[in-house]
């Protein structure tokens, strides 16, 4: 284990944790791209040049701009003056934890990881192509049918709707008003 | 066989066939119901007449001819219920009896309940009787003969009961059924332990029967309780059976109150057959009752203690009634007590002397008997339904006819020589007792008995038809105010009955002198027709020295006890109706004792009727409240029952499951809050499923 | 300790990492981003135990990984999506707000 990579690993992780932490959410989606570059120096590091980058590629490039984004599009940048734990927070807590240690423990208590000592392979990207388009022809197909679905997807769902435009009658979104809503929300509560 | 065999069914049916039509009218056709009945009897008669010419002039020999069919099988093809009749000289004498007598008596009450409205109702019953009084007669089976004597019996019940408004007649009806069931339980008894011992319910039946020899000595070798031989025991319970219906010491209470019934009833059923039917039983079973016990047969002395018995009961029932008839006022008593006597002395002839000695009497008794009781009947009729012979009197010239029939009857009864059948009868009898090897004693019973006849016949005729008109006295002493205007124009005096009733009394009174001479020692016909010997007809028997000395002592009892009679009524004669009778004013202790019967009835209301009003109130207490309480205790058990399941269902069930709903609906609610709704509530039990899968797989793996 | 070992354990904390954030934060994009961060962890595995598990030139783990990225992606579009659609209807992004399915 060399120097530079106990560096990398210790700013991914506080990275990482740092991001959780965070108050203000714009600061926690950048906090969050400094970790994913951090993944994508171990990926490098194990010799998948190829997914390293294409983790900078679709992750800090995409989804933490994409985050970033979406903090904007729902108002939420300021940082919060209130608690920014959700109720039950402490539980959740307990079962991280709890989560971590087993993991840790099946890993460190398994023998046959313990012998896991290969020689770096020696992967072009020429190699990846080949595999994608034979072997892998058919997931590769199918993800961009998925992706193209989930483009769409996204956006129908995110779509603002205009007034006059809408298929379906306004009734049911425009005209109850959101007080209406959260008072039969709120009678649905208290009928509990 | 004989054609009157096979049709001897038709004589007890007709009148059956009869009862039956009279009892399904609906309207009184009086004309149709006195005609089909008198028809009945009359074609029974004629069918009587063919029977008994049938059994004449057989040789030596008793003609006997038995027709029997089967009836019910039992289990086998072997096992047949016979029944069947017999036709015998005894069958044949007693249809002929029964049926002319029947008859006759059938056609006087034509006249004497001409003014009753039950006029159909009465026919029906007499019918009825008939048929089974004629059942009884030609019956050769167990079975047949009993059925046909509870008709005999049930139909007295009802005849005696006929007029049921009067509570008198009422309890004398329930009197004689009850007494004569004492006896009928009797005959059951015998008759079902004779069946089991000989296993045929056939009295004669070509010698299987029951009657027959085999049967007999095997019954005579059999010993059974006390010593004594199964005969003599089937003996005692038939005869028991006997002294029930014809009125023997003690079960004798019920003939005088039986003169409730109409004097046809009386004259017909308790004098000349119903009550003969008892003697006619022990004859029918006489070859049982004369089989002597195959042991210890020194000690009877040429005689079966079946026959002892039967001989000593009927002694002392001779004596008892006929002292007892010398105190009573009741024109009917007197001749109801002179029935019972002369009943005992059949039994005594049949005791000592056989059947045919029994029989005789019984069939001249029928006669006159009836003739008595039918001219009592005109003389009620005529002193307009008067019975108390102080308040008659004098009847001789309002009643010249009925005085005359009247008079031939008494002395045929007392036993006035030569002339008068009963004569001949009652000698018959008391020549067989003077001879009793074993007892001499029932002879001076018979001796004494024939003087208190015809001395109480003498007292009889002597108030009633001689001296002046005592119902007069009553006749004034009662107010005119409350009898109906036509009551007042009424006519007092007494007065003849019409040709319809004094046509069968001169019949009658024909044969009472007639028949005596069927059964003089000279000409011993009836005695050679019932047992089979020839009879010779021989003047010369009559003066033998026992025969004659013999009636010349019944001769002179007979007149001492006219005379006396006579003397104490006659003479001296009543004038009044409440005058005190003659022997009353002599000895006021023992009339009392004779005029209250010795007190037999209220001796047995002390004993017998009380043990039973005990019993039944007894087996009320038991019914009431021990199986009634059973009976409440197992339904108070089922109450409780249903109590409890209802407190089971309404607490444990009800609750229970309310209390499973209200479990299954609080698990339901609680279960819901599972439902959240918050994502990261769900996120944390997916990460605790988590660890606990790894947990799971790697100990799993460890293992 | 093997490399593997210690790619794994590593792994394994940025996923305990990610999962703590996702049920402890209250903004729903918050969540997301935890979600982000498991995705990675989980990638990262992957790739681990094609570099020290057998034969790591057929490159299974490899191709998988780049699909799962892909996924990664589009899921973290459609989620933001919904997020903001949420807010749009709800004018929150507060989770504990957003019960409707309770009960």
């Amino acid at each position: 284990m060399s120097t530079p990579l106990l560096i990398t690993l210790v700013v991914t992780l506080l990275a990482a944790g740092t991001a959780m932490c965070l108050r203000n959410l714009v600061h926690s989606a950048l906090m969050l791209a400094i970790c994913f570059s951090g993944i994508a120096a171990v990926y490098l590091q194990l010799n998948a040049e190829f997914v390293g980058f294409t983790e900078i590629l679709v992750y800090v490039g995409a989804i933490a701009i994409l985050i970033v984004i979406a903090v904007l599009l729902t108002s939420s940048g300021e940082t919060p003056e209130k608690s920014v734990l959700t109720s039950g927070w402490f539980a959740g807590a307990v079962v991280s934890v709890l989560v971590f240690t087993a993991l840790g423990w099946a890993v460190l208590h398994s023998h046959v990881l313990a012998s896991g000592n290969a020689p770096a392979p020696h992967i072009t990207v020429k190699d990846v192509g080949d595999v994608l388009m034979t072997q892998y022809v058919l997931p590769l197909e199918i993800i961009a049918l998925m992706l193209t679905a989930a483009m769409i997807g996204a956006v129908i769902i995110a779509y603002k709707e205009e007034p006059g435009t809408d298929t379906k009658p306004q009734t049911s979104t425009k005209e109850i008003p959101a007080a209406s809503v959260s008072a039969y929300v709120a009678g649905k509560e208290g009928a509990q | 066989m004989n054609w009157i065999v096979q049709y001897l069914w038709l004589i007890p049916v007709l009148p059956l066939v009869a009862a039956g039509i009279i009892a399904v009218n609906k309207q009184p056709q009086r004309k149709l119901a006195a005609t089909l009945a008198i028809g009945a009897m009359a074609a029974g008669s004629l069918l009587s007449l063919c029977a008994f010419y049938a059994t004449l002039g057989h040789g030596e020999g008793v003609y006997r001819e038995v027709y029997s069919f089967n009836w019910l099988q039992f289990g086998g093809t072997d096992n047949w219920l016979q029944l069947g009749w017999v036709l015998d000289p005894l069958t044949a004498i007693m249809l002929v009896m029964v049926t002319f007598v029947g008859m006759l008596i059938f056609i006087f009450s034509v006249g004497y309940m001409a003014h009753d409205p039950n006029f159909m109702r009465f026919f029906c019953f007499l019918a009825l009787f008939a048929s089974g009084m004629l059942g009884v007669v030609i019956a050769n089976n167990l079975f047949l003969f009993f059925v046909s004597w509870e008709i005999v019996g049930l139909t007295s019940y009802l005849l005696i009961g006929f007029w049921y408004h009067k509570p008198s007649a009422a309890a004398a009806a329930k009197k004689a059924f009850i007494t004569t069931r004492i006896g009928d339980l009797g005959l059951l008894l015998g008759m079902v332990w004779l069946y089991a011992q000989t296993g045929t319910l056939n009295f004669y039946d070509h010698g299987h029967g029951c009657m027959e020899t085999t049967a007999l000595t095997a019954m005579a070798a059999h010993v059974t309780i006390g010593g004594l031989a199964v005969s003599t025991m089937v003996g005692l319970l038939i005869f028991l059976g006997a002294v029930g219906k014809s009125g023997q010491v003690p079960l004798h209470v019920w003939l005088p109150d039986a003169m409730e019934g109409p004097t046809p009833v009386s004259a017909l059923i308790h004098a000349a057959t119903m009550v003969a039917a008892g003697v006619f039983l022990v004859a029918r079973v006489y070859p049982l009752m004369s089989q002597s016990p195959l042991f210890g047969a020194g000690l009877y002395l040429d005689s079966t203690p079946m026959l002892q018995v039967i001989t000593w009961v009927g002694a002392i029932t001779a004596i008892f009634a006929a002292s007892i008839a010398v105190a009573q006022n009741d024109i009917k008593r007197i001749l109801a007590y002179s029935t019972v006597s002369q009943l005992g002395y059949m039994m005594m002839g049949i005791g000592v002397g056989g059947v045919a000695v029994g029989m005789f009497h019984l069939i001249t008794h029928a006669f006159f008997k009836a003739l008595l009781f039918l001219g009592s009947g005109s003389v009620i009729h005529g002193c307009h339904e008067e019975q108390d012979v102080r308040k008659m009197g004098g009847l001789k010239k309002y009643m010249p006819v009925t005085f005359a029939v009247y008079a031939i009857g008494m002395l045929a009864l007392s036993g006035f020589p030569l002339f008068f059948s009963g004569f001949w009868s009652k000698d018959e009898i008391l020549h067989h007792a003077s001879n009793w090897s074993v007892s001499h004693v029932p002879f001076y019973l018979g001796c004494t008995g024939a003087l208190f006849t015809a001395f109480y016949m003498t007292r009889q005729v002597a108030l009633v038809f001689f001296g002046s008109y005592r119902g007069q006295d009553e006749a004034s002493s009662h107010g005119h105010t409350d009898h109906a205007h036509a009551h007042s124009a009424h006519d007092h005096t007494p007065h003849e009955s019409p040709a319809v009733m004094t046509v069968p009394l001169m019949i009658l009174a024909v044969f009472a002198i007639l028949l005596g001479v069927i059964g003089t020692p000279a000409w011993p016909w009836f005695d050679s027709y019932l047992t089979g010997e020839a009879a010779k007809f021989d003047l010369g028997k009559l003066t033998e020295h026992g025969t004659l000395s013999l009636m010349v002592t019944s001769a002179i009892i007979v007149f001492t006890g006219l005379g006396l009679g006579w003397l104490l009524y006659g003479n001296r004669l009543r004038k009044t109706a409440g005058e005190k009778d003659v022997l009353e004013a002599a000895q006021p202790a023992v009339f009392k004792l004779l005029q209250n019967k010795y007190y037999i009835d209220e001796l047995y209301e002390l004993t017998v009727i009380r043990l039973n009003a005990f019993a039944a109130r007894l087996c009320d207490f038991l019914d009431r409240w021990i199986f009634g309480g059973v009976v409440l205790a197992v339904s108070y058990l089922f109450l409780g029952l249903a109590w409890l399941y209802r407190l089971m269902d309404e607490y444990l069930v009800n609750l229970g499951f309310d209390a499973g709903c209200d479990s299954l609906r609080e698990s339901g609610s609680g279960l819901s809050k599972l439902h959240s709704g918050r994502v990261q509530t769900y996120l944390r039990v997916i990460g605790v499923a988590l660890v606990l899968l790894i947990i799971f797989l790697i100990w799993g793996h460890k293992a | 300790m093997s490399p593997l070992q210690g790619c794994l354990l590593f792994s394994a904390l940025l996923f305990a990492t990610g999962f703590a954030g996702a049920v402890t934060r209250r903004h729903a994009i918050l969540v997301l981003v935890g979600i982000e961060l498991m995705l990675n962890a989980a990638n990262l595995n992957l790739i681990a135990f094609w570099r020290f598990g057998p034969h790591p030139e057929a490159l299974t783990g490899f191709i998988f990984v780049l699909f799962s990225m892909a996924l990664a992606a589009a899921e973290a579009a459609v989620g933001l999506a919904l997020v903001i659609a949420i807010y749009r209807h709800k004018r929150t992004s507060n989770l504990d707000e957003v019960k409707e399915l309770k009960g």
